[in-house]
């Protein structure tokens, strides 16, 4: 069976909510019912068919061609098979994913991966503010699978998170990890203000030293490390960095002491 | 009793029985192959027969570093016991004692099997409070705090119930020099068979037991049909041309693996030939009533 595949007429009229468009909500849903389904978040209601020339037939693997900023929600809470987004993202991409693979081969808006579960999500683009972060009053982020940003990320990436990986390869904002519950953030291409504010467990793997750091971190040594090993191993051989990034002995800060202080920021020497 | 000869080495038309038993396996590796081997070899240590010691353990293979998980020279252990409660203490015991105590060890599983024993998971507490879960991939490890660094050691390790303990072979020697040599051969040619290890001192046992004994609590006694001083007197399994006799006792992963290694064991002996080895090659076995698993020797035979 041929991709199913949704074709980006016109730059939309309104902000859309892409979630109905995942491989489980799409199962056994003839073409002509998917045109009819309503993704417009305002006045103008707008139906699939109004924004997409749809063709194929496979609703586990779905294509979207041509991105616009105001494509919300892709894929959210999809639990298998694969979406692409061939262009950029909006708001919330692969939120509350918890399996399979979406790719969006451009940039994403702010709360890309938000809450996800399991899965792997990778932008090739830049992403937005909150990274894998959670929504208001919600109480963790990230909360497992991989989140892979090939470019730069905005501030607060993996705010909240508890569990998975999140890699960004060309630098992130300010406050990367903030609050950090637990999980890993790779960091290459340098972070901004204070990464790592207010963590109580989890590591922050980056690839240089940290410009600016909370006094509240404290210096921890640089000991031999097979976790280092482990991990640069696995983010080799998961095609997500070609080289290693941390080295046989990484030098290790310990923070953030302003909270209960048993996270880690670990930069190679 | 004899009835074939290969290479000048008399092979008995017998067979060795062998027991179903539970194993588990674990990789250490170490900054050097010294020091893989050195926490190896320690936790193996006291580990020749489940009679006494609990469990049966050895090295089964050296790991070169692109075979590990970290990229460091490595061991790849296995451990056998009766039974899963047994296997997982003495695991966890050894582990505890003679792998996390090494410099620079890290612990991964070394079997995927049909069910889990603790490793890091237990061995976490040790951290008090600092140790760290990191989930890498499907893989779980902990990292808990020591004095050179971090210990770090996978959660659990897979446990096999198909494994198989007590497949052997004696070789039958005119003097102790030509029996050892003939026995050093044999090991040597089972350390390259994996999944199987050869527990005793150097993979060799010179004490071959028999079920009970005159004494009243002995599970195991001296062999005397084996023994050759005491050829003359008692019904001897020996003839006049032997004077000594060394056993090789085989614990492998499957029934497989223990037929391989007492093929390549045998066929080892077999080329040495009788002027520097063994001038016969025979089995131990319970009448055949006892064991799961029968490795005839003429099925063995290169």
């Amino acid at each position: 069976m041929k991709a199913l595949t949704f074709t980006l007429v016109a730059e939309p009229p309104e902000r859309l909510d892409l979630s109905p468009l995942t491989p489980e909500r799409l199962a056994g849903i003839e073409r002509r019912d998917v045109e009819r389904i309503q993704i417009g978040m305002t006045k103008h209601g707008s139906k699939v068919g109004d924004i997409f020339r749809v063709a194929g037939s496979d609703p586990t693997n779905i294509v979207f061609e041509g991105g616009s900023t105001r494509l919300d929600l892709v894929a959210q809470g999809m639990r298998g098979g694969s979406v692409r987004l061939v262009g950029n993202a909006g708001a919330q991409a692969g939120r509350a994913m918890r399996g399979g693979k979406l790719t969006i081969e451009g940039n994403a808006g702010p709360h890309a991966g938000s809450g996800m579960r399991g899965g792997r999500l990778e932008i090739t683009g830049n992403a937005g503010d909150h990274l894998g972060a959670p929504l208001v009053g919600e109480l963790a982020g990230m909360n497992g699978g991989v989140l892979i940003v090939r470019g730069k990320a905005g501030a607060f990436a993996a705010d909240r998170m508890r569990r998975g990986l999140i890699a960004v390869l060309k630098g992130s904002g300010d406050h990367a990890g903030s609050r950090m519950i637990a999980g890993s953030l790779v960091v290459a291409g340098g972070t901004g203000e204070m990464p790592g504010y207010l963590m109580r467990r989890g590591s922050i793997l980056l690839d240089r030293t940290p410009a600016r750091m909370s006094p509240s971190f404290v210096e921890c040594g640089a000991p031999e490390s097979v976790f280092a090993a482990i991990i640069d191993r696995y983010l080799i051989a998961e095609g997500i960095l070609k080289r290693p990034l941390l080295g046989s002995a990484p030098r290790k800060y310990g923070g953030d002491n302003a909270v209960l202080g048993m996270g880690e920021v670990l930069f190679p020497r | 009793m004899p009835n074939m000869s290969i290479n000048g080495v008399t092979i008995d038309d017998t067979f060795a029985e062998a027991f179903g038993m539970r194993a588990t396996a674990i990789v250490i590796t170490a900054p050097s192959r010294k020091w893989a081997r050195q926490a190896a070899i320690t936790m193996t240590g006291f580990a020749t027969s489940v009679i006494g010691c609990g469990c049966e353990a050895a090295i089964d293979l050296d790991l070169p570093p692109s075979a590990t998980p970290d990229g460091r020279p490595g061991c790849r252990v296995m451990i056998f016991a009766m039974g899963t409660d047994e296997l997982q203490k003495q695991l966890l015991n050894r582990v505890g004692q003679c792998v996390l105590t090494s410099p620079g060890s890290a612990c991964f599983a070394g079997l995927q099997g049909s069910a889990e024993l603790k490793l890091g998971s237990a061995l976490r507490y040790f951290g008090d409070g600092w140790q760290i879960s990191k989930k890498i991939g499907d893989r779980h490890f902990w990292r808990i705090p020591v004095m050179d660094g971090e210990f770090l050691c996978e959660a659990t390790t897979g446990l096999t119930k198909e494994a198989v303990g007590g497949g052997n072979f004696f070789v039958m020697a005119q003097s102790s020099a030509s029996a050892l040599a003939a026995a050093e051969a044999a090991v040597g040619a089972i350390g390259m068979v994996p999944g199987a290890i050869v527990p005793f001192p150097g993979g060799i046992a010179r004490s071959g037991s028999k079920i009970g004994g005159k004494y009243k609590g002995m599970i195991a006694s001296a062999n005397e049909a084996y023994a050759p001083t005491l050829r003359g007197v008692v019904a001897s399994e020996l003839g006049p041309d032997i004077n000594a006799v060394l056993e090789i006792v085989i614990d492998g992963e499957t029934n497989d693996a223990v037929a391989a290694a007492m093929k390549a064991g045998i066929k080892a002996v077999i080329e040495l030939g009788p002027k520097r080895g063994a001038v016969r090659i025979s089995a131990g076995n319970y009448g055949g009533k006892l064991g799961k698993f029968i490795y005839s020797l003429k099925d063995m035979l290169p």
